[in-house]
């Protein structure tokens, strides 16, 4: 579904991904892990070209998608929910729904309001307040469900389990096994391990841009040094 | 009391134009973050094609077809605006567009001028609409009561859109993080251009919409547009009902003000401003910026280092060529050369404040016409020697300086500018409409320099020494502790304040010294042309420095000087020519375009490709 080949991203001249490549497969979860600064949120950010690879590669569904604003990608059907949340603040809770609004897609069930609202039952009580007065776990639920509304058929979620008691954690990966029912290709940037293990599938650790383990979490636990070596434990 | 009311309804028939102006402003800004000065403009384009909509139109029903028409015309102008100039200095430094915008009031003018001619156009009546009425006995215009009627679907129109609406909705959206829209699927840029057709079509509408009471001349856009800016900024930014009540407010009060105080007509707008602004900062519906958002004025820019060798070598036989110009030189090249470095003296106070203090200043002509004028006044009442006025000169407009700014520094970004424009106004307006004391519209004059001055040569040599000391004063100011703490505050104030750095102190006397400067640049201003008329103090004046700081380029302060230099010497080549406006607004439209660095950016980029001047760390 996602194909990433050798690509090369930068920050005015500092290189933060070199030659990083990696694919997901339709109805995949795979959590990208890494530490702080590892280059998982612009490894985000260059699938949905916010940042824009200076080399290499990135397919969508066959397409490539490099150089298209990030309006036509979104379009395609990626759903992208940014780790810094970024919701309009002055916009009430649906009208910030509203915005992420996109017609239905063939091959994925149609998510409306009221579904989402079911799926999010905090944010339907608050349904007319301002983005500013909701709390910081609200506000992530409000992330996802904005981006859910354009019927993505590929979400990336930027370390959602950031900032978030760990009640509201467990919450939400029973929202994103949810998500993942509905035959949704996920991909999860995360620190949290446990977070990780609770909804993918399959791991891919980076570390200073660079992708240094792909593989099964069974795979990852036979191998306690990498975890050691480029995970805060 | 019959008076009282009769006022008052004539107060919110003029309100209708200024809300349906401001409003789109408003608009434009909220979005695109563009302080549109080519807004006024669109205003005057919208009257001068409903005028002549109204004359193969005939009618009641084609009197308001041309109105609607008029407003879509220039709807779709500014479609082609947004197109063609703006789209490719987004990405450009905030607050750089403005320069573009500035370059297509200038082409507009010409293109009205070469359409329309210079004539001021007497509007149409309404057909249906032309008589009075009489309320309680005063005779009020059956137009005005229409006005009256027609506003407030307007208002309604509008915050229904806004509010209530899909578009209205993702245009709020942007306005607040445009970046996320897009990620979220939006076309922003068919938004943004939306956005624009609507704010040009209310410009239009109200431009054609004032025709009867009206009608249209070539000075419309620039007088218009201190009102609207006033308007915005009482009402605050991006509020519609606030524009709504600014424009009623400041009409009515302009209505009783031609009444009962006819010398204060000008000044009361500005007053009511700025008191406004002193006690609600963000104006009386607007809500608080962010600290910063507004006011960036590019990215990080390289350290300052001390100029390389070859780099004083070349600035040294600059200065040669200078000095020497009167033995190989006519008088006439040594008058436009003088006229010159005063102007760059004035385009590098400005950028002090800038470029190295991030404080956006849209009023920088107050300080340069204000010295010209403290100059001239001292002359003209108390016969003070030129050398006295001279050197008070300075003083006194770092002296109007330093109060204006403590009233300013409160603010920040687009606010902080408007409060500038709106004192330059201020100070605009009491010269204008205070004839007995400062001549009025016609100036003061007889103001020559002392005998030991007189003559071409001398007086060049005068301003050489004073214009270009104040420009090396700048500079060494800049490389000072002092320099170094106004960039801290600007790059950083809360890691500014952390060191020590009471930010808002050294802003507010890096402004009084760039005011002084300025204050400098007109004195020398004034002594060498004789005279001194409130043009000097104009919005236009503080355009043109503004002008040239962002086409010279923001970062450096050779840039104002390079920058002052090329727009003076191509006014002068220019103006010969009889649409010398169209080609100089066609130039910096182009300049903005293809160098969004700024011309010595630009020149310092190539110059660094052909290794004529060293690569500095962190660039390519
Ligand atoms: N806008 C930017 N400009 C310059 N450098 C940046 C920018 N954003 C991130 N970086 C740098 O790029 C590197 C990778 O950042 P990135 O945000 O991708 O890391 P991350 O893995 O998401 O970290 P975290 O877990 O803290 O979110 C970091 O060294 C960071 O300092
Ligand atoms: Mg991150």
């Amino acid at each position: 579904m996602i194909e990433v080949k050798g690509i090369d991203s930068f920050y005015g001249k500092a290189q933060i991904l070199s030659d990083l490549s990696f694919s997901i497969g339709a109805g995949e979860v795979v959590s990208i892990l890494g530490r702080n600064g590892a280059g998982k949120t612009t490894t985000m950010k260059s699938i949905m070209q916010l940042v824009r690879p200076r080399n290499g590669s990135v397919t969508f569904n066959g397409t490539e998608v490099v150089g298209l604003p990030p309006y036509k990608v979104a379009k395609m059907g990626l759903g992208y929910v940014p780790e810094e949340r970024r919701i309009f603040t002055d916009l009430t809770i649906l009208e910030n729904m509203e915005v992420g609004r996109q017609p239905a897609r063939k091959g994925v069930p149609e998510w409306t309001i009221d579904l989402l609202f079911e799926l999010f039952p905090n944010l339907s009580e608050r349904r007319n307040n301002r983005g500013k007065a909701l709390s910081g776990g609200e506000q992530q639920m409000l992330t996802i469900a904005r981006t859910m509304m354009g019927n993505p058929t590929c979400l990336l979620l930027d370390e959602p389990s950031e900032g978030i008691a760990p009640v509201i954690v467990e919450q939400m990966a029973e929202t994103i096994m949810q998500i993942k029912k509905q035959q949704l290709t996920v991909v999860l940037s995360e620190q949290n391990l446990h977070f990780a293990r609770l909804v993918a599938d399959r791991a891919i650790i980076i570390e200073s841009g660079q992708k240094r383990f792909d593989g099964t979490f069974a795979e990852l636990d036979a191998q306690p040094d990498i975890q050691e070596k480029y995970l805060s434990v | 009391m019959e008076l009282f009311f009769a006022q008052l309804l004539t107060g919110l028939a003029n309100a209708a134009t200024l809300f349906l102006v401001a409003s789109g402003l408003s608009l434009i800004f909220g979005v695109t973050r563009i302080v549109n000065f080519a807004h006024g403009s669109f205003y005057m384009l919208g009257a001068f094609i409903g005028y002549s909509l109204m004359q193969v139109l005939p009618g009641m029903f084609g009197f308001w077809l041309s109105v609607l028409l008029a407003g879509l015309a220039v709807g779709v102008i500014g479609v082609i605006v947004e197109i063609l100039v703006l789209r490719p200095v987004y990405k450009a430094p905030e607050l750089f567009q403005l320069v573009a915008t500035f370059g297509v009031i200038l082409v507009i003018q010409d293109v009205a001028l070469y359409l329309w001619g210079a004539d001021d156009v007497l509007g149409p009546r309404a057909p249906g609409l032309k008589g009075i009425v009489r309320i309680m006995g005063e005779p009020v215009p059956k137009y005005d009561l229409a006005l009256i009627a027609i506003t407030p679907f307007f208002l309604f129109g509008l915050w229904y859109l806004i509010s209530k609406t899909r578009i209205g909705i993702l245009v709020r959206a942007a306005t607040q993080d445009r970046e996320m829209v897009g990620a979220l699927g939006v076309n922003q840029a068919w938004l943004f251009t939306g956005v624009f057709f609507l704010g040009a079509t209310l410009a239009g509408l109200g431009g054609a919409i004032q025709l009867p009471k009206g009608g249209a001349d070539l000075l419309m856009d620039f007088n218009i547009l201190a009102a609207i800016f006033v308007v915005v900024v009482i009402g605050g930014m991006g509020s519609l009902p606030g524009a709504y009540v600014a424009a009623a407010l400041i009409s009515i009060l302009n209505v009783f003000g031609v009444t009962f105080l006819p010398q204060s007509t000008l000044v009361l707008m500005f007053v009511v401003m700025a008191v406004v602004l002193m006690i609600k900062p963000y104006g009386l519906f607007g809500r608080e910026e962010v600290a910063g958002e507004h006011g960036q004025v590019g990215e990080p820019e390289r350290p300052i280092k001390p100029a390389g060798l070859k780099v004083r070598l070349l600035v040294a036989a600059g200065l040669l060529l200078l000095a020497l110009l009167p033995v190989f030189g006519s008088d006439f090249s040594q008058v436009l050369t003088s006229d010159v470095i005063i102007f760059c003296l004035f385009a590098a106070s400005l950028h002090f404040i800038l470029g190295l203090g991030g404080l956006v200043s849209f009023g920088h002509a107050a300080f340069f016409g204000g010295g010209a004028y403290v100059a001239a006044l001292l002359v003209s009442h108390v016969d003070a020697p030129m050398e006295i006025a001279f050197l008070l000169a300075p003083i006194g407009a770092g002296f109007a300086a330093f109060i204006i700014g403590w009233l300013c520094m409160r603010l920040t970004g687009v606010y902080f500018a408007m409060l500038t424009l709106a004192f330059a106004q201020l100070i605009w307006s009491l010269v204008y409409q205070w004839g007995e004391f400062t001549g009025g519209d016609d100036g003061l004059v007889d103001i020559w320099p002392s005998a030991w001055l007189n003559g071409t040569t001398p007086y060049y040599y005068f301003t050489l020494v004073f214009g270009i000391g104040g420009i090396l004063l700048l500079r060494h100011a800049a490389h000072s502790p002092f320099g170094y703490a106004l960039r801290a505050s600007r790059d950083s104030s809360r890691q500014a304040e952390a060191t020590g750095i009471n930010t808002k102190r050294i802003q507010w006397a890096a402004f009084t010294f760039a005011g002084s400067l300025a204050g400098l640049s007109g004195a020398l201003f004034v002594f060498s042309k004789g005279s001194v008329f409130p043009t000097e103090l104009e919005i236009a004046r503080s355009f043109d420095a503004l002008i040239v700081i962002f086409l010279g380029g923001v970062k450096t302060l050779s840039g104002a000087v390079v920058g002052g230099a090329s727009l003076e010497y191509a006014k002068d080549f220019l103006t010969r020519f009889e649409y010398w406006r169209l080609t100089l607004g066609l130039i910096i439209i182009f300049v903005v375009i293809v160098a969004p660095e700024g011309i010595s950016g630009t020149l310092r980029k190539v110059a660094e490709r052909f290794g004529i001047i060293r690569q500095r760390e962190g660039e390519s």
